[in-house]
């Protein structure tokens, strides 16, 4: 009899690579791409078209960013307020996109064992944060975070380096003098201070809309 | 959809969507064949020996399935509008904003109940009072203790120190606003010895155990450095935060250690304000939960 359809299909290999490439990049191609063309994904600016006020990574913040990362604080906390009243009447306004924009990578994350961090900036004062990531009991004593003791200890970071990779990615560029005076900011912090930090300015374009 | 940079993506998205339906229609249609009748029908390739594999029709009720898939994209393209929705109804910023305006509905009278009642009238409440608590367990507890009882550096919001005022409009405005508490530094005006001397001092007020030596060469620096804010007789001053000195509260501890590090390096001390977060109408509730706490 003649080949079947599926027959031919079977019996080529180079042929059903091709469909099968073709037919699994139908999703990402409606889905992905086109937020690549979206001006809600690629600039500051809130779900209503407004201008967010979303600074780029200052030296210090960048090294604490850094630090959350290694210390896998995104394996427990995200920092992604959904569009519910539930997240929002706890966290505050959800999150947008164009709050992400000089986030590489940005960490949204989605496993809450903590609560969400997406808005954490300013919501309680410095001095707790420190003690709280020292010894989360002393503040919390139902806490069940780990303690971050040996954050209290001085800040050794190749901070020029990660600005000129980020400046390759990223859609802020650090300027000249900007990756020459970033050691300077660094000098005498601790890994606690940038941490700090950078849980302090998270979330602020939109704190106190609701 | 007026997001995209150009209207290109719109039709992009639709034209690959329905392209993609319409393949999976074909698909499926082409195979829909039905058994031929006679001797079933070999696939034509034959392998050890003789094994080999007939060309049978998929199962229909199998392939109904995948009709079925194509039925619901249509009606999920549909109903969550996949190709943008002009009148913005069922996106999930305007669900967000349906449910925030039904809420508002709902508890916005049970608010405005309490936020035009005085206080201590809020504060007698027992329904104003579970409300307080929870809000106070969600937004408060973080700092202050899941029973108010605070931590060290934290006030404890069940005695009757208060670091700012204890009036009810007092407490509010705290909330509301906020407060910054700076203790600064007296580690180089006082040296090493001063520091140990003030510290001394400080404990005598209380009648802590402590050098009568030191505590009398304290009272001499304390009445030069520390009268501004702690006032003469070191009850403190709630305008500025400057905590009271001759009671039992201690907002960081007793012990000489401590206060000697007080002394030496200042405190710096931060409520945050939550008014613009949370709104007049929930700080008046946790104002109110505040107050109607016991006090030891």
């Amino acid at each position: 009899m003649a080949q079947s359809k599926h027959e031919k299909i079977e019996r080529n290999v180079f042929l059903l690579i091709v469909l099968t490439l073709m037919t699994v990049s139908v999703g990402g191609l409606v889905e992905i791409v086109p937020l690549f063309f979206q001006h809600s994904t690629m600039k500051a600016i809130d779900q209503k078209g407004n201008e967010l006020q979303v600074k780029p990574y200052s030296p210090l913040r960048l090294a604490g960013r850094d630090i959350y990362i290694r210390e896998g604080c995104s394996n427990c906390h995200s920092q992604m307020i959904r569009p519910f009243r539930a997240e929002t009447e706890r966290y505050g306004h959800y999150s947008v996109a164009g709050e992400s924009i000089y986030d590489h990578p940005f960490l949204w994350g989605s496993k809450r064992t903590g609560p969400d961090l997406a808005r954490v900036g300013g919501r309680y004062s410095d001095e707790w944060q420190r003690v709280h990531l020292i010894n989360p009991r002393d503040v919390v004593p139902e806490s069940n975070m780990p303690a971050f003791p040996w954050l209290d200890r001085p800040l050794n970071d190749d901070i020029q380096a990660k600005m000129r990779a980020l400046n390759k990615v990223g859609q802020h560029k650090y300027s000249d003098e900007e990756i020459a005076a970033a050691p300077a900011e660094l000098e005498g912090m601790t890994e606690l201070d940038a941490v700090v930090a950078y849980l302090q300015g998270l979330g602020l374009a939109l704190q106190n809309v609701r | 959809m007026a997001d995209f940079i150009s209207g290109f993506w719109n039709m992009y998205v639709m034209v690959l969507v329905v392209l993609s339906i319409l393949f999976c229609v074909y698909v499926l249609a082409s195979n829909m064949t039905k058994r031929t009748k006679g001797p079933a029908e070999l696939h034509g390739h034959v392998w050890d020996e003789t094994l080999a594999e007939y060309n049978n029709p998929l199962p229909r009720w199998w392939l109904y399935l995948f009709w079925g898939t194509i039925v619901f994209s249509v009606a999920y393209l549909v109903i969550y509008p996949g190709f943008g929705d002009r009148n913005q109804h069922r996106g999930q910023i305007a669900q967000y904003e349906a449910e925030m305006q039904t809420a508002d509905e709902k508890y916005g009278p049970i608010f405005a109940k309490y936020r035009d009642m005085d206080l201590m009238a809020v504060a007698a409440d027992p329904e104003a009072n579970a409300m307080g608590q929870r809000l106070f367990l969600t937004y408060c507890a973080q700092c202050h203790g899941s029973a108010a009882q605070g931590a060290k550096g934290f006030p404890n919001l069940t005695d009757d120190e208060w670091q700012w005022g204890g009036e009810p409009e007092v407490v509010k405005t705290t909330i509301m606003e906020g407060r910054m508490g700076v203790m600064t530094p007296f580690g180089q005006a006082l040296g090493a010895e001063g520091v140990k001397d003030v510290a001394s001092y400080v404990r005598s007020l209380t009648g802590l155990a402590h050098d009568s030596l030191r505590a009398q060469r304290g009272a001499e620096l304390f009445a030069q450095q520390c009268v501004a804010c702690h006032g003469a007789d070191g009850t403190g001053n709630p305008m500025m935060g400057a905590p009271n000195l001759t009671n039992k509260s201690w907002l960081y501890g007793s012990s000489e250690a401590t206060i000697i590090e007080t002394v030496t390096h200042g405190r710096t001390n931060q409520m945050p304000a939550f008014g613009d977060f949370l709104g007049e109408d929930k700080v008046h509730l946790l104002a109110a939960y505040v107050l109607s706490l016991p006090k030891k």
